[in-house]
């Protein structure tokens, strides 16, 4: 049950958007419509309870419609199918503030866009893209995405999840787990094996007899995000919920590409709105008479920061337009997903220790960008795996086995 | 159908920190972020409402002003009007602007015309006034409420606050309203409708040859704030004495 929290007045603060290098020169008109809308709804319908959501680990599913009719599932996939139709730099920059406030809800709307909707609108059929893409695009559907399973985390193609072919239907078998929004989602877009032992995805909806998804209790991280388990005992799945556009592990990790260049944006979001409160703090607070945005120590911390923030700008605006032409690689946005959530927990661990103890109360944001950052720094490819992406692609050798 | 002019001005931000170039007479604009003035965006709102409720409009935003307020009319039209007019002029003087658009209007045949109570930036309250002699159409300032019950009538209902109370009136169409709190609510462009907005016309037409009846000579910060003095609830006597001794009471 969800009760109506109250809403704290520190940290519906004002975000001062840090833009050291004029980047925003580099967006449209457009673009920045885009993000003041997206801020404003933001700072009146989450940043003032997120703090309460997060330590009551309750996530806002009350706003999923709200949220789809804003716009935010799917905002780069076409028009036709009820989006928005936007480029990609578009898409990061709503990601980006979507994180400056929380990365719990950015991790909802990641999934439903890049995760559900987009492998939907990439490797479905026309039918089931016009079945599903307008409903969840409107948040009328929340979907889910299955690809870790318990044995397997960073090396997915091991899955055992599996189906067999039973003439008019096929039976699906296996477990998913750390499934972001799988407690309350309607569909789930699972990877399994085919009978050939191929992978592909396949559409489970809730109601299917066998279908269950318990949710996993006790996380510091993502409190405001409900993360579960897909079980599936002998589900039975009709035939036209097989996406058929493709088979193999690059089907899964086409949506992923995807999801990481907006993690890539996120973060950074979340490390500049850690940057924003840390600087107004060391402003106002006074120690040994001065503010202690004037000693050396403390300008070290937010000049670094700053800089890190400046160099996350530029490197995503570059692969977002690389992005817009096509021509990004899977790894340069491990590369860019890699650097911008590592740089952000950094950021986020410096940010804390200038509030002093107040910095880890839920008075500020920064704990919990800090404690989000730990799940963000994982999934999607561990922060080792990506650099393994990396490594394979200059090396050419692969050092993952 | 009803016709819709929602004039817009263009102002800086509210939390702007306002500073003047060299001499005083202009705005340092500078890193200035710009947004629709808010009460002009109430009748922005209120015209929205109309389609809402069912009735047939055809919503027109006008700015009088140069290139730079074009991000501001399109974001007039991501919140839903149909089109927009610039024009291409900057908007010193109120009399300048309200004969630009009284200008614009000629032979339009627009039933409401919508502007906000004052703008932001300048607060003169003058431009609806004026606008409303131009056309010599009815005139309510300041409303808080307004309503078209029947378009076919050709007449709205309209609430404004008086001092302490509230005025009730029934206004014959065309009218100016100029708009205040409590008319509408604020709208957030969502992300199809800014999509919607590239699509949508935003003309640009020359002003007309107009005098500007007033020049800025300069604008000065108003005074730094002095030293205040706090007293605690329980002190009130220390109030009076520290007032008394200023020779204030
Ligand atoms: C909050 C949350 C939400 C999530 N949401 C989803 C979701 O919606 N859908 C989904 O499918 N998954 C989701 N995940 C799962 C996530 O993608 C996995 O946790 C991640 O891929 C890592 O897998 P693992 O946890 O099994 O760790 P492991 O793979 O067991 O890794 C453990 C450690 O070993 C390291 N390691 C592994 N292999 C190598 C190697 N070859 N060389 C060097 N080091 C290696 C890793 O870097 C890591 O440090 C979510 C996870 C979390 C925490």
């Amino acid at each position: 049950m969800l009760v109506e929290p109250q809403k704290s007045a520190k940290v519906a603060h004002a975000y001062e958007a840090p833009d050291y290098y004029q980047l925003d020169g580099l967006l449209t008109e457009e673009h920045l419509l885009i993000r003041s809308s997206v801020r404003s709804w933001l700072n009146e319908h989450i940043a003032p309870y997120i703090n309460d959501w997060a330590q009551n680990n309750q996530c806002p599913t009350h706003l999923v419609k709200e949220m789809g009719e804003l716009g935010l599932f799917g905002p780069s996939l076409p028009e036709e199918y009820g989006c928005p139709g936007f480029d990609e730099i578009a898409y990061g920059v709503i990601m980006q503030e979507i994180e400056r406030v929380d990365s719990g809800i950015r991790s909802m709307c990641s999934v439903q866009g890049s995760l559900v909707m987009y492998p939907i609108y990439k490797y479905g059929s026309e039918e089931q893209k016009r079945r599903f893409l307008p409903l969840l695009a409107k948040g009328e559907l929340m979907g889910c995405f299955g690809l870790t399973e318990p044995d397997h985390g960073s090396n997915p193609g091991g899955m055992t999840t599996h189906f067999s072919d039973e003439g008019d239907h096929y039976l699906l078998n296996g477990a998913k787990t750390w499934i972001s929004n799988s407690p309350f989602a309607d569909i789930a877009v699972v990877w399994a094996k085919n009978p050939d032992g191929k992978i592909q995805g396949i559409i489970v909806e809730r109601g299917m007899p066998g279908f269950s998804t318990p949710e996993i209790h006790n996380k510091w991280s993502l409190r405001a995000s409900t993360t579960g388990e897909l079980v599936f005992e002998d589900v039975k799945v009709p035939k036209e919920n097989l996406l058929p556009g493709v088979t193999g592990l690059r089907g899964p990790l086409g949506c992923l590409d995807k999801a990481r260049y907006g993690i890539a944006w996120g973060a950074m979001g979340a490390a500049m709105d850690c940057y924003s409160t840390a600087l107004r703090y060391a402003s106002e607070r006074m120690q040994f008479d001065k503010p202690i945005a004037g000693f050396q120590l403390q300008q070290k911390k937010l000049a670094e920061m700053l800089t890190e923030i400046t160099k996350m700008q530029i490197f995503t605006w570059r692969l977002g337009t690389l992005m817009n032409e096509g021509k990004a690689t899977t790894a340069q946005i491990s590369m860019a997903k890699r650097n911008n959530v590592d740089s952000a927990i950094h950021i986020a661990r410096e940010a804390r220790q200038i509030l002093g103890g107040m910095g880890i109360t839920g008075d500020y944001p920064i704990m919990r960008h800090m404690m989000n950052l730990e799940s963000v720094i994982t999934y999607e490819g561990t922060h080792d795996i990506h650099l393994l992406i990396t490594g394979m692609d200059i090396t050419g050798i692969s050092a993952f086995r | 159908m009803l016709k819709i002019l929602v004039c817009i001005s263009h102002v800086p931000d509210t939390t702007t920190k306002i500073q003047f170039e060299g001499d005083g007479s202009k705005l340092n604009k500078t890193g200035v972020t710009f947004i629709i003035n808010p009460y002009c965006e109430y009748g922005l709102s209120r015209a929205i409402g109309f389609q809402e409720e069912g009735k047939k409009v055809a919503i027109t935003a006008l700015c009088v002003g140069g290139p730079e307020v074009e991000p501001t009319l399109r974001r007039a039209l991501a919140i839903g009007a149909d089109d927009a007019v610039r024009i291409n002029a900057d908007a010193t003087d109120a009399g300048f602007v309200a004969k630009q658009i009284a200008n614009y209007c000629n032979g339009k045949e627009f039933d409401v015309i919508f502007t906000g109570k004052e703008s932001i930036d300048f607060n003169g309250s003058l431009v609806p006034g004026m606008l409303a002699e131009y056309l010599e159409s009815s005139f309510v300032s300041y409303a808080t409420h307004m309503d078209i019950a029947d378009p076919e009538s050709m007449t709205a209902q309209v609430k404004r606050e008086v001092d302490g109370g509230e005025e009730v009136m029934e206004v014959p169409l065309p009218a100016v309203i100029s708009c205040q709190k409590g008319i509408a609510e604020w709208r957030i462009p969502n992300m199809r409708g800014i999509m919607g907005a590239r699509k949508k016309p935003l003309s640009v037409v020359s002003p007309n040859e107009s005098l500007e009846l007033v020049a800025t000579v300069q604008f000065s910060y108003p005074p730094a704030k002095g030293n205040c003095q706090y007293f605690q609830p329980e002190d009130v006597s220390k109030l009076v004495d520290s007032l008394t001794n200023k020779g204030l009471v």
